[in-house]
């Protein structure tokens, strides 16, 4: 995606060419086509008008370096744009209190209850007593539902089955959390429309009633144009302190973080990665805004693949394939280290481009079995010079490994081809993306 | 043409206040005899379409076929220019393969009917069951659910509370049971029991999970080997406040299932899901069903027409 913006862009720059510096006049085909990826994002449509305007003024009058095509330049400047309006620091909650209250609002589904569970986890491990309050009286279940991640996460759960009253279950349960000396209480509210008139008001009341410090707007990253009506009207009710933009672990562009950020002005404060109670991060305005730009989340994938992958190793990897010389050996190790990370395809998503080449190389989780047992079958020289292996040799991989001659080649096909992916992909690393550690990442 | 043509115009509006223009009143000073579309019509037919979630993509498909439709049929007054406009927005939801049952009396001599619900988390699809379990009773159905998220805390306790709304049986084999025997006991019981719909939920997920999707694939066939044609409903069900990742929703979900009906919940809020006209248009899968509001009445089968005209409200 990112490549493909970026050709569109500098096909778009045709004019550019031999003048060295943007101008008004040959710019105006590149920001449409800014505009559009930004509404492909799901940026909203205004927004989208009025970010790429700014942008534009920014572009006006730069020089075009050397060492760039100008549809490079723009996208560094879309980039830095949005990093910065992202904002830089990432903030962390409320500390204030006693307890420290926040609510927990927004849509329904957006994930309020399992991000109320992954923050009582999260704040917990910092060594604070936490209490979490079912306060959504109107879903079937809620409240069974957060009681199970409170045992979950080992904490405990303020509840009262019979009681329809949202804010008297906010007011009662923060007397239990004074009384119990907990530090921080959690409260989980039902979702609700932000033109459900009766149920906006009902949780203005809960915020009356309880002055908590923070409260935090849940919102789906896979929210379209709407999120600016939605986020502005809770935000006009509430004044909310927050934002947590949840299922990242999908594969939406996310624009709508954008759309949030512009019409209320709040941090995203935490982003969720997962339905498991620890899948919760901070959030991080460059990644964010690589995603929204397409150009996928190599940051966050190099940090993963780091907690994996034993760094001098992957340095020596990165060698070895530039100088095309890794060997079934390396293969084997790392398809073990690979399946340590989990789930692949979740990493894969996240690498520009290479997603479609990888797809029709096809190693899903399973397949590692086959490829395996034909690697253990390979002699030591076999699989350190994987060229010598001929006809013959084929023949007794397959039936030594109890797979059949087509596997065997299709292996060796896959490998050469790995070999050559790869060996691009580390030379990007020239282009300032560090890929350390990446190889045979699929 | 108008389409991302902004430059010309003035320094753009940024009050984000929901748009109150009404497109087909603010053109309602007659443009007469035309054979094309003028480039104002255009550029605020293109604000409302994306505003919608409609995409480019396919708000350009849009306007390409109104423009053909207008070089042949000519308008004279606005207001057949807007019919022609719904017309072809209209005919994208129209075309599909589909040989499912249309409404909830009649369905087509199958007995038991199964409907498998998938789609990504939050979506409403569990509530998207206990509203169905309500209108197939009403028409005189008998009704068995399948509690198939045993995943999600709580899950299968929401759709037994959905099951006694409506008295209807519920399937259950506990939490973190294998979702594919609760589905196969589901058609089994179905089968054994006279029933006439059985509707399995599944957890949410999503759907660049390799693994979920392959589970959800596993799901769909163990039901084969009781019913060769079960489920014969694979409903995938969109939020209707989803932007563009929809169409990757669709296309993952149809590759893991052959989803065959779509459900838009979610409707009665501000997000307009426009985004389905693209999806149903590219798959070819119709919208079956639409939510509009938590309550076991808030369903309704889907018009297309009705839908069409809510883009243009407000
Ligand atoms: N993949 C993924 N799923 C998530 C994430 N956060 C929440 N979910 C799932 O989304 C669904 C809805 O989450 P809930 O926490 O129940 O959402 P809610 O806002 O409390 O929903 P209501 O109370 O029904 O309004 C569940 O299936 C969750 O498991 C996330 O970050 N990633
Ligand atoms: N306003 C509104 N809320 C809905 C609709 N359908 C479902 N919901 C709510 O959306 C949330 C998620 O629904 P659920 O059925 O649990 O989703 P699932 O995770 O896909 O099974 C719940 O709070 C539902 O009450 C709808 O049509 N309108
Ligand atoms: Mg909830
Ligand atoms: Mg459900």
């Amino acid at each position: 995606m990112f490549e493909n913006l970026s050709a569109k862009l500098d096909k778009a720059f045709k004019t550019l060419k031999g003048q060295g510096r943007i101008s008004d006049l040959n710019i105006a085909e590149t920001v449409k086509e800014i505009r559009k990826a930004l509404i492909d994002a799901d940026v909203n449509y205004k927004i989208a008008k009025q970010f790429t305007d700014t942008v534009k003024e920014k572009a006006i009058g730069q020089n075009v370096l050397k060492s760039v095509s100008p549809g490079q330049l723009m996208i560094k400047i879309v980039n830095d744009e949005l990093v910065t309006l992202f904002g830089g620091k990432t903030e962390g909650l409320s500390n204030s209190g006693n307890p420290t209250v926040i609510l927990m609002v927004g849509l329904q589904g957006s994930g309020k209850t399992t991000h109320t569970a992954k923050l009582a986890n999260f704040l917990k491990k910092q060594g604070k007593t936490v209490m979490m309050a079912a306060a959504d009286v109107y879903r079937p279940a809620a409240i069974e539902q957060l009681k199970v991640l409170g045992e979950q996460i080992d904490v405990p759960v303020y509840f009262e089955a019979e009681n329809k009253n949202p804010v008297q279950i906010a007011i009662n349960a923060l007397k239990a959390a004074k009384n119990k000396d907990i530090r921080v209480l959690l409260i989980d509210t039902a979702g609700r429309l932000s033109i459900d008139e009766e149920m906006m008001q009902e949780i203005g009341n809960i915020k009356s009633a309880v002055n908590p410090h923070e409260i935090l707007f849940v919102v789906d990253s896979m929210t379209g144009q709407d999120a600016v009506n939605t986020a502005k009207a809770f935000n006009d009710i509430l004044d909310f302190t927050g934002v947590i933009l949840t299922k990242l672990d999908g594969d939406t562009r996310g624009g709508a973080a954008l759309s949030i950020k512009t019409v209320v002005n709040k941090p995203i404060k935490f982003v969720g990665t997962g339905e498991k109670v620890d899948a919760l991060d901070v959030f991080h305005p460059d990644r964010m805004a690589q995603r929204i730009l397409g150009m996928g989340d190599i940051v966050s994938l190099v940090e993963k693949a780091q907690q994996v992958f034993d760094e001098d190793e992957a340095a020596l990897i990165q060698k070895k394939l530039l100088k095309d010389q890794f060997t079934f050996q390396d293969f084997y190790n790392q398809i073990q280290q690979i399946k340590k990370m989990g789930n692949i395809k979740d990493l894969v998503g996240m690498i520009p481009g290479v997603g479609k080449a990888i797809k029709d190389i096809d190693i899903s989780d399973d397949s590692f079995k086959g490829i395996e047992a034909i690697i253990n079958s390979m002699t030591e020289k076999e699989r350190q010079t994987p060229d010598i292996i001929n006809g013959s040799r084929r023949k007794r991989l397959a039936s030594g490994s109890g797979t059949d001659i087509q596997q065997v080649n299709q292996l060796l096909k896959q490998f050469e081809e790995m070999r050559k992916m790869m060996k691009n992909m580390s030379k990007m690393q020239g282009a300032g993306r560090s890929l350390k550690g990446l190889p045979f990442m699929k | 043409m108008g389409i991302f043509n902004f430059f010309s115009k003035e320094k753009l509006d940024t009050g984000l206040e929901k748009t109150k223009l009404n497109l087909f009143g603010k053109i309602s000073k007659a443009l007469v005899g035309k054979s094309s579309v003028d480039d104002s019509f255009l550029d605020e037919l293109e604000e409302i379409l994306v505003s919608s979630d409609v995409g480019i993509e396919t708000t350009l498909k849009i306007i390409e076929r109104l423009q053909k439709r207008v070089a042949t049929d000519k308008y004279i007054v606005s207001s057949e220019l807007n019919n022609l406009l719904k017309d072809e927005i209209t005919l994208l939801l129209e075309e599909n393969r589909s040989e499912i049952p249309t409404d909830f009396e009649n369905l087509k001599g199958i007995k038991p009917y199964v409907i498998m619900v998938v789609g990504v988390n939050g979506v409403g699809k569990t509530t998207t069951i206990g509203k169905l379990a309500n209108q197939f009773k009403k028409a005189g159905k008998k009704v068995v659910l399948g509690a198939g998220d045993t995943f999600r805390a709580a899950a299968v306790a929401q759709l037994k509370i959905w099951g006694e709304r409506n008295e209807v049986h519920v399937v259950e084999n506990g939490m973190n049971a294998d979702p594919a025997s609760v589905a196969f006991d589901t058609v089994k019981y179905a089968n054994e029991n006279n029933i006439d719909i059985a509707i399995i939920d599944t957890a949410g997920r999503l759907h660049n999970k390799i693994n979920l999707m392959n589970e959800l694939s596993k799901i769909k066939r163990v039901m084969s080997k009781i019913i060769t044609d079960a489920p014969h409903e694979i409903l995938l069900v969109l939020d209707a406040s989803t932007g563009q990742n929809a169409f990757e929703q669709a296309k993952q979900f149809i590759a893991a299932t052959e989803v065959n009906a779509l459900a838009l919940t979610k409707l009665d809020g501000t997000a307009k899901g426009g985004v389905v006209i693209g999806v149903a248009d590219q798959f070819k899968i119709p919208v079956k069903y639409i939510g509009v509001g938590e309550g076991i009445d808030d369903l309704q089968l889907f018009n297309k027409k009705e839908f069409v005209d809510s883009l243009f409200k407000n």
